[in-house]
């Protein structure tokens, strides 16, 4: 991983993409674009209700367009997006408690279906490795299960209590059917299927008492093994657990996570959102508009793996970052949204 | 369910004489006093006695005759010494004094100040709210309300919340 070594790196603008009306609470890549000679294709949800779609030009320029705008389906802020790993499905999450799914015919996306059961605001959607599950969460302190079946048909599985306040964002495990969620309880809880009794349960709660979080859990991302998971809070701290993979891919629930590295001091206001990319580098956005890249330490230490900064960007957004998200494919692009209603499109690159 | 007012008895204060200060401009430096004055022509209007769970965002309202239309300088809730502002940082904390320790209508206040704020200075500037240190029995789960973005977002999106609020803010410019 070269770019980890101790070369100075920057974060080169390369475009503001405009168009939405109100803040931008979250953006989703489409992981079947962005290689192969596919442009890249990424989605951007907003308080303004809608849905934009943002291509590439084309597969060796990086400049986005506009393609389309999925309105008049949501009465509220759309809060979350997520497309299923096909890329052939767009899952939005609105605080007028339901959940759309999209598919794109021609040239135009189609609402194929409306998930409701939620009682308020749906705050995230996730979908699993293989595209058989989708998770959704809310403030009803309810994270729902989801089946996809054939004909666009989604079933509902289980519906998960446990928190006790409102829940912030559900991320199923990058290999296993594991569902992870964090909360405004400052939790984070760990959803497993039980294999004696074919029913989800909570199988773990990382709390403050096991190293956790003081404040609301906003955001979580795995590293590309999923051997490793990031939180970022309101507590200003960024964490790092990590679990005995093996284990876990075997099949055992029980498999625990265990807190690795905690990160204070980085960051004066509360960090929204956290993204893991395949090459290892963790992005942060904060309310405070920057940007921060973190990676793994040469110098850690005999208790476990440790993180330093490796570049603030300051006034990356003239508001607070409510999103960041790698591109899936390499490229090291990142897309980061806001408040001030514009996404930005960032290149990360060795100054050398 | 119906309830008593939640606070029937407030003490009132005397109006501070009004001295007329300069419109707000969004380039000009941002001056606590003039964010002061924006405020302090809320109303609260306990002619709706609110019962409040602090720990949700879901309301019930009970509909009265009005009795205690009072402003939040008149209770106190607000004071000049409630605005703090650090230009450089861009940031501005108001903090305020409900009437009562179990005052449910914190979150209310707390909305009302975000909504009679909007637009009034660059929007650079963060603005946190919190109760004053001691005037509330669980100082911390209210402020962490009263500052939790996606929460006061969803809750002026709500039109039973946003109704309360244009309520107590409209009846202020009468």
């Amino acid at each position: 991983m070269p770019l980890l070594e101790e070369e100075a790196l920057k974060l080169s603008e390369v475009q503001r993409l405009e168009g939405h009306t109100d803040r931008v609470w979250g953006l989703a890549w489409n992981p079947a674009t962005g290689a192969d000679g596919v442009p890249a294709i990424l989605a951007s949800c907003s308080g303004d209700k809608t849905v934009r779609i943002w291509q590439q030009r084309s597969p060796s320029s990086i400049s986005f367009d506009c393609k389309a705008v999925l309105e008049e389906k949501h009465d509220r802020t759309v809060r979350s997006c997520g497309w299923s790993p096909s890329g052939k499905q767009l899952a939005t999450a609105s605080f007028d408690a339901t959940t759309a799914i999209w598919e794109e015919h021609g040239s135009d996306f189609e609402c194929v279906s409306t998930l409701e059961g939620h009682e308020n605001e749906v705050k995230s959607v996730s979908w699993d490795a293989s595209g058989s599950l989708l998770a959704t969460c809310s403030r009803d302190k309810c994270v729902w299960i989801w089946e996809v079946l054939p004909g666009n048909e989604f079933d509902c599985v289980s519906v998960l209590t446990g928190h006790t306040q409102d829940v912030k964002m559900v991320q199923w495990h990058p290999t296993v059917d594991v569902l992870f969620s964090c909360s405004y309880d400052n939790t984070i809880k760990v959803w497993a299927e039980d294999g004696d009794t074919d029913d989800w349960r909570c199988v773990q709660t990382l709390s403050e008492s096991n190293s956790g979080h003081t404040s609301t859990v906003w955001a979580l991302s795995f590293n590309v093994t999923g051997d490793k998971m990031v939180t970022c809070s309101d507590d200003l701290t960024i964490k790092v657990w990590g679990v005995d993979i093996i284990r876990l891919q075997s099949g055992d629930i029980n498999a625990s996570w265990c807190h690795l590295c905690t990160m204070p001091g980085y960051h004066d206001r509360t960090i929204f959102s956290v993204h893991w990319s395949r090459e290892g580098i963790i992005a942060t956005g904060a309310a405070d508009d920057a940007i921060r890249l973190f990676g793994e330490s040469e110098d850690h230490s005999a208790d476990g793996p440790s993180y330093k900064l490796l570049l603030k960007k300051e006034k990356a957004h003239a508001m607070d970052i409510n999103s960041v998200q790698w591109s899936p494919t390499g490229s090291m692009l990142l897309a980061s949204a806001s408040d001030d209603g514009t996404i930005k499109i960032w290149k990360l690159e060795s100054m050398q | 369910m119906t309830l008593g007012l939640i606070n029937a008895n407030p003490i009132v204060r005397e109006k501070k004489e009004r001295i007329t200060r300069p419109d707000v401009h969004l380039h000009e430096a941002v001056d606590p006093l003039e964010i002061y004055d924006i405020l302090l022509y809320i109303e609260l209007n306990h002619d709706d006695a609110v019962i409040f769970d602090f720990r949700s965002i879901d309301i019930v309202r009970d509909i009265r005759d009005p009795e205690h239309p009072y402003s939040l300088e008149q209770l106190s809730v607000l004071s000049e010494e409630s605005i703090t502002v650090d230009e450089k940082l861009g940031r501005i904390l108001i903090t305020f004094t409900p009437t009562i320790q179990h005052c449910s209508m914190a979150t209310v206040i707390g909305l009302c100040l975000r909504v009679k704020l909007k637009d009034c200075f660059p929007p650079h500037f963060k603005v946190d709210i919190k109760v004053a240190p001691g005037s509330h029995a669980d100082e911390e789960a209210v402020n962490k309300q009263l500052n939790d973005k996606e929460r006061i977002v969803a809750a002026i999106e709500n039109p039973n919340l946003r109704q309360l609020v244009d309520e107590c803010l409209y009846s202020s410019e009468l």
